[in-house]
């Protein structure tokens, strides 16, 4: 059974500035790291492998320079990294995006192994959307369980999986037939950090580079030409000017009715 | 007829950048491109290579920060000065394509809301979605409809009514009782497929969200996420803001080309509207069943959490008063429970409040905390470092207490107030317990 894990480069976003005077993104300097949801996918794949003995393969689809991602991921004990880079794969939505990821995993179970599971993390920390994982399972029409906080149960033999979701105020034991699309959360488990000699052998091993030459897909349905949405306009968000109120050193009493009249005014308060 | 005018060949013009507007978004310009006349420098720039450019102004409409523009050389401007000056009519080219697109997106009509429940309950989502989903179907001339599936709900759809539908499409049979995506993803296709809505809008709950993923890809039409406003421009088009980069900027996402037009949104992010009861509406009840055998996933159990006393979630609560290192010490934390406590909110803390030792680690708000996004987000003895101001910025209102009035909290502080915090937050806690009182004795 192959166990894929799909990762994204991802700029450290808490670190994206606004350029006051330009109004445009401060973006020298910023460092790239894995989106951290996708390391607990990433995780997730290697324990299977720990204990199953799964082949892992890892996909990130990005950049050239996203490679540095997939190399992170060797250094950790993956199998296979494929990086899925290509002009004709940019301005993607996740619809687009989708569609090259869940092509490659159709490549990789045809070519490489039976993939049993497809593992995301629940979201990504620059798009904040959570669709892709939904759009690869929906894709290749495999079982899809998100926000998954915990594995109860894989029975590799049997293609049976029982496993947690979190969601709002409650959790849902759920069990399905695999092939399956999973998103994870936080709480799943802890990534391990790459030893010195593993890191040291991924520095030598290979990371695949798919275009679309690889796979052969519709010009019009992936990259900016296969995406339904587009950004039409950004701008900063409309922060409401602050106001000093009163004067909190010397008459702290007054200030503080002054604080709640306001509230009330707004009617901010659960009074 | 007027006689037939010599042909000018109007100039058309060569994008160009301006120099300090680009955000380097992705490369939409280069990918929109019809001739390759675009190349990415390594900031991930454009550089339009003249030669190649055809003026077809395609990478100038899809720019997000109007970084690119048309350029004219002065012998350009000056044909385009003289077909002015003649007044000629201008060529207005029949785009067969346009009107082909226009007859696609005139069949599809409508705004629905779906209508979220677990065993029965609804999520409050669902009616917020209704009060925005009214504002747009009365801006579009449409009925607001809600979308019922489930088993045993039709209680939903009286429900729905009181929260603005006009209709409500009602999908009620056993397969449906617990929310699986298969089942669902199903019926809500077939539904959009035989009723064709121009709009479809799902909670950005861990329910809406795997749904809304599923079912448009399936229908391959565009999502845009986590909405936080929602309009309609003159083309009848959805306009679906969004907070994008942490939300350091917004973004407008359009999706003009395809139907129906589909968006989430989160909780409490949306106005609940004002609920009529005893409103009425028209159910339609859609005879579509999936049989049970062809769902693989199976719920085994639904386990509610338990809400212990000892475990407090921040990221849900309406109100949230931290302590940072002005606490001075952990004892101190009693002041902000107190105020908590009158607000129904709970105890939140900054970093350097929690390396301290001086409160747990769940409660921590910031880059490396939790982000929250409360009603009223109440900053004592908090400096504002960059790390804690994006887990709290994005907070309805921030008020912000502290002695230094050059913190940097202030700046993203709806109120401040410039003093000791303990003897401002005992006075609040006090005038609030006053305004109780006397709401009790009238």
């Amino acid at each position: 059974m192959l166990v894929v894990a799909c990762i994204k480069q991802v700029p450290d976003t808490t670190q994206v500035q606004i350029d006051p005077v330009t109004n445009t993104l401060v973006r020298e300097g910023i460092p790239f790291i894995v989106n951290p949801y996708d390391t607990h996918a990433l995780e997730e794949a290697l324990r299977l492998k720990d204990r199953f003995g799964c082949k892992v393969a890892v996909l990130s689809m990005g950049p050239p320079n996203a490679e540095a991602t997939l190399r992170k991921a060797l250094a950790l004990g993956v199998d296979i990294a494929i990086l899925l880079s290509d002009r004709v794969f940019g301005g993607a939505d996740t619809l687009a995006t989708s569609n090259v990821l869940s092509a490659a995993i159709r490549k990789l179970n045809s070519e490489v192994d039976e993939v049993g599971l497809v593992l995301c993390g629940k979201q990504t920390i620059d798009g904040d959307t959570a669709q892709v994982g939904p759009g690869i399972a929906t894709r290749l029409a495999y079982q899809q369980l998100t926000l998954v906080d915990r594995i109860d149960n894989l029975d590799v033999g049997g293609k049976r999986i029982r496993v947690s979701r979190k969601l709002e105020g409650r959790h849902e034991i759920v069990e399905a037939p695999l092939p399956a699309m999973l998103t994870v959360v936080r709480e799943l488990n802890r990534p391990r950090y790459p030893r010195v000699p593993m890191r040291l052998a991924a520095a030598d091993a290979q990371v695949e580079v798919w275009n679309n030459q690889v796979l052969k897909l519709d010009e019009q349905s992936i990259g900016l030409k296969g995406s339904p949405t587009w950004v039409s306009k950004i701008f900063s968000p409309e922060r409401a000017k602050g106001e000093i109120l009163g004067d909190g050193a010397a008459d702290p009493e007054g200030t503080a009715a002054l604080l709640i009249d306001k509230l009330l005014a707004k009617d901010m308060l659960p009074l | 007829m007027s006689e037939p005018q010599p042909k000018v060949k109007k100039p058309r013009g060569k994008a160009h950048l301006i120099t300090g507007k680009c955000i380097a978004c992705g490369a939409r310009c280069q990918s929109v491109c019809p001739v390759n006349a675009i190349e990415m420098n390594d900031a991930g720039e454009p550089i339009v290579i003249p030669e190649k450019c055809i003026g077809c102004v395609k990478c100038v409409k899809i720019c997000p920060a109007s970084a690119l523009e048309m350029f004219f050389t002065p012998e350009e401007l000056k044909i385009l000065e003289q077909l002015a000056a003649s007044a000629a009519p201008a060529e207005e080219e029949v785009d067969e394509e346009a009107a082909a697109l226009a007859k696609k997106l005139a069949a599809y009509r409508g705004v629905w809301v779906f209508v979220e429940q677990t065993e029965g309950e609804p999520a409050k989502v669902s009616w917020e979605l209704l009060g925005a989903g009214a504002r747009l179907a009365a801006s579009l001339g449409v009925e607001l409809c809600a979308l019922v599936i489930g088993d045993k709900v039709e209680h939903l759809c009286t429900e729905a009514f009181a929260h603005g539908a006009a209709k409500a499409y009602l999908l009620d049979a056993p397969v449906y009782r617990n929310y699986r995506t298969e089942a669902y993803l199903e019926a809500c296709c077939h539904l959009i497929a035989t009723y064709k809505p121009e709009v479809v809008l799902m909670g950005a709950s861990g329910m809406g969200r795997d749904l809304a993923g599923a079912v448009a890809t399936r229908v391959a039409t565009g999502l845009t996420a986590d909405c936080t406003g929602l309009d309609i421009d003159d083309k009848r088009n959805l306009m679906q803001t969004r907070p994008a980069f942490g939300g350091n900027i917004m973004a407008t996402i359009m999706c003009d080309k395809f139907r129906p037009q589909m968006a989430t949104v989160r909780p409490n992010v949306m106005p609940m509207p004002e609920r009529k009861e005893g409103a009425t509406g028209t159910i339609v009840r859609v005879d579509f069943v999936v049989p049970e055998e062809s769902i693989l996933t199976k719920v085994m159990e639904i386990i509610r959490d338990a809400t212990s006393k000892g475990h407090v979630d921040i990221t849900g609560a309406d109100f949230i008063v931290s302590g940072g290192r002005g606490m001075m010490a952990p004892e101190n934390f009693a002041i902000l429970q107190e105020l908590a406590e009158e607000l129904g909110g709970v105890v939140g803390a900054s970093r350097s409040a929690v390396d301290a030792g001086w409160m747990p680690g769940d409660r921590q708000v910031g880059q490396t905390g939790k982000t929250v996004r409360p009603k009223i987000y109440i900053a004592c003895g908090i400096s504002g470092a960059i790390q804690h101001l994006v887990g709290m910025q994005d907070s309805d209102m921030v008020i912000a207490i502290n002695r230094d009035r050059q913190a940097p909290i202030f700046e993203v502080a709806t109120y401040g107030i410039v003093g000791d915090l303990f003897q401002v937050v005992p006075a609040i806690t006090k005038r609030i317990r006053e305004l109780k009182q006397q709401q009790s004795t009238h």
